[in-house]
């Protein structure tokens, strides 16, 4: 039901385009296809606070800019702080009738590094303080801006520049960090994770956390073929099949109650995600098998907190 | 009237920016800073004043939270010290490079190791190329009075730049000084409300914050340092109008008992008040000494230095930081920066004194002088050392 309803569903959306064509991103990214859908999800009145990364160099090289959204990057580690201060100048300034009663929607937008490593401490300041603002984290579970090296978000076994398969270590030795969770331990009102390969999904979610009020966190699997080493026309095959083999799970958590969105009563294995991918290359089968049994692990307590609610 | 009246400084400060109608203070608690913090929430939280004021989880955030409301055009306003200046420093580059016309008041401590909350200048001469206009004022009717100053200083479209005062951490951040308060309708007209040149709003879509190619980068850096030197003229302009209302006029440089003095103390920070007893000591002794106050720190004011020093035989700078391994302390690298060209020009011995709160008495100004004089008289004419060092 589901697949029917993207097929059809997208084509109700707008043609507008506020993320514009004509950066400079890689081919097959699918963290521009995440950002440009967000914009279509909010829609023209939005404040965007982005962090340094991949999307502020492929959109912004002065003189050019691909944003038809007001647009604001700073540095790296501070998105959210920056986003807070965006929400509440807007708020004061309406509030003493400054610029015109309005919504207007705060958008932070980081990767996984300006998220899980660097923008953690900003980012749960920013929840814990309850700003009413969205924060996106594109998540391509490494430093790809600066030439793929590992985060805390790097799948368990990916070799990167600074996790590399070597002769003793095969690659990431450490398990992915779960910013969901994270996020939604400080009691926010929504957290959702998404990815571009279902955009029915990621639009449905960014509109509901723009509805919300207070913190909404969305955290977005993207697909990145430069960095994980496989073929840029894949990027959405590889997106559903994270979803697919439980590797990337697709929930809300609604005011602490968690739902999952896709649920797949036999998950695909995992391998056949991990073959479409350079960086799992050096992965021998005891490995896989390890990483397998960990995923099952994982989405089985997913399921179970599905189920329970919270 | 204005009304005068007794309060601790860090009051006085906070007072004013309530009396300047800030929409977003953001801040960490930091000694000695904290009495500006605590206050201005409380004044918030009294419904005293209508503003948004967040107590953050660091200083990176205090700074980046000003930043992006700034960026709405909201006037916005975060004050710190030592270590959390340090933690904020990237940020501090940032503002300026974004010509965001935030105020931040440092309540100058040592920068750690050792940890120290005592006053010196060490923490803002870190930032010191940050790109921001910087005063240094002496007593807390000065750091009151330039709260106005300053927002109608870096608000102004010809500036646009954000503004530091340096006020001396305890010295004058703790202490309670006579401060003159100004009339609010007064304020009103002195500081009309922010009428941003540019602001992030959907209406009119922006991009700030934009990354730069070589291509480009050295444009941009060049039109900054022009606009911040270019400043000058209106920053003159301000503090004459400020002075038509308040019959307290400031300046670059300021001048003590020193047009025909053959030795000049400079300073900068509240030590210069203490200097001022022992010029007034020497001068009655019968000795040919004055004095030389840095107020304006950047953009430097290379000519007003050079009128007020170029007369004299010998130059006592004393400086609150210490540029380790460099030349000495970083108030006399640029006085002699200043003063390099010219043909005839004073000697110039100095000394950092006062480091981490080590208290500078009249009697201590009198020593450094002598010591200089003796130096400079044996042929000594760049020297530096760390004054009152036990050894």
């Amino acid at each position: 039901m589901m697949e029917n309803l993207n097929v059809f569903a997208v084509r109700t959306l707008t043609q507008k385009e506020y993320f514009a064509p004509g950066h400079r991103s890689c081919q097959g990214c699918a963290e521009a296809l995440a950002v440009r859908l967000v914009c279509k999800a909010l829609g023209r009145n939005i404040i965007i606070a982005a962090a340094t990364g991949c999307m502020e160099i492929v959109s912004s090289p002065l003189p050019f800019t691909s944003w038809r959204v007001p647009w604001f990057h700073c540095a790296f580690e501070n998105t959210a702080a920056v986003a807070s201060g965006i929400e509440v100048g807007l708020k004061v300034l309406m509030r003493k009738g400054r610029i015109p009663q309005k919504k207007i929607v705060t958008v932070g937008m980081a990767g996984d590094g300006g998220t899980a490593d660097i923008g953690l401490q900003a980012l749960s300041g920013a929840l814990e303080r309850g700003h009413d603002f969205i924060y996106v984290c594109t998540d391509n579970e490494a430093y790809m801006n600066t030439g793929i090296q590992r985060s805390s978000s790097t799948p368990f076994g990916a070799s990167t520049t600074t996790s590399p398969a070597g002769k003793t270590k095969m690659g990431q030795i450490t398990w992915k960090k779960n910013m969901a969770a994270i996020a939604a331990a400080h009691n926010i009102p929504y957290v959702a994770t998404a990815c571009p390969s279902y955009p029915m999904d990621l639009i449905q979610k960014v509109k509901k956390a723009a509805d919300i009020k207070g913190a909404a966190y969305l955290h977005i699997l993207s697909v990145c073929p430069t960095g994980w080493r496989s073929a840029p026309d894949l990027s959405i095959k590889l997106g559903r099949l994270a979803v697919e083999t439980g590797t990337f799970p697709l929930y809300e958590v609604e005011h602490g109650r968690y739902h999952l969105n896709i649920d797949f009563p036999k998950l695909k294995p995992i391998k056949e995600y991990m073959k479409l991918q350079g960086r799992f290359r050096h992965l021998t089968e005891e490995m896989i098998e390890e990483i397998q049994a960990r995923i099952n692990h994982d989405y089985e307590q997913l399921r179970e907190r599905d189920k329970r609610g919270f | 009237m204005a009304k005068r009246v007794g309060m601790e400084v860090s009051i006085a400060a906070a007072e004013a920016v309530k009396q300047a109608n800030v929409d977003v203070i953001s801040a960490y608690p930091i000694t000695p800073q904290t009495h500006i913090v605590e206050h201005l929430s409380e004044i918030v939280a009294n419904g005293e004043m209508d503003a948004e004021f967040f107590c953050v989880e660091s200083e990176h955030s205090a700074m980046s939270i000003c930043i992006g409301s700034e960026a709405t055009g909201a006037r916005s306003f975060t004050c710190t010290s030592a270590q959390g200046l340090a933690l904020m420093a990237e940020m501090t580059y940032i503002a300026s490079g974004l010509r965001l016309p935030i105020l931040m008041i440092v309540a100058n401590r040592t920068l750690s190791a050792p940890l120290s909350i005592w006053n010196d200048h060490s923490d803002v001469m870190m930032i010191r190329d940050c790109g921001w206009v910087q005063y240094f004022v002496e007593n807390g009717q000065e750091v009151y009075d330039h709260v106005f100053i300053s927002y109608r200083l870096g608000e102004d479209r010809k500036v646009l730049f954000p503004v530091i005062i340096n006020m001396d951490g305890f010295v004058l951040s703790h202490v309670i000084e006579p401060i003159e308060l100004i009339e609010q309708e007064k304020i009103d007209q002195f500081l009309p409300p922010y009428q941003p040149l540019h602001q992030l709003h959907p209406d009119k879509p922006i991009t700030m914050g934009a990354f730069a190619l070589p291509a480009i980068f050295a444009e941009t850096k060049k039109a900054q340092e022009v606009a911040l030197r270019g400043a000058m003229p209106k920053i003159l302009e301000v503090w004459k109008a400020f002075g038509d209302m308040t019959g307290r006029y400031y300046h670059p440089v300021e001048t003590y008992k020193a047009e025909d003095a053959e030795t000049l103390l400079v300073t900068m920070g509240s030590i210069g008040e203490t200097a001022s007893v022992a010029v007034d000591q020497m001068r009655e002794e019968g000795r040919s000494v004055g004095l030389v106050k840095i107020r304006l720190w950047r953009p430097f004011p290379f000519e007003a230095l050079k009128q007020a020093t170029l007369h004299a035989k010998n130059l006592v700078v004393i400086d609150r930081a210490v540029s380790v391994g460099g030349p000495g302390g970083p108030v006399a690298s640029e006085v002699k920066a200043a003063i390099y060209g010219e043909p005839i020009r004073p000697s110039i011995y100095n000394f950092a004194a006062g480091i981490s709160g080590r208290d500078v008495a009249p009697f201590d100004f009198i020593k450094m002088i002598d010591k200089a004089e003796i130096e400079i008289e044996e042929g000594n004419k760049e020297g530096f050392e760390i004054y009152g060092v036990r050894e």
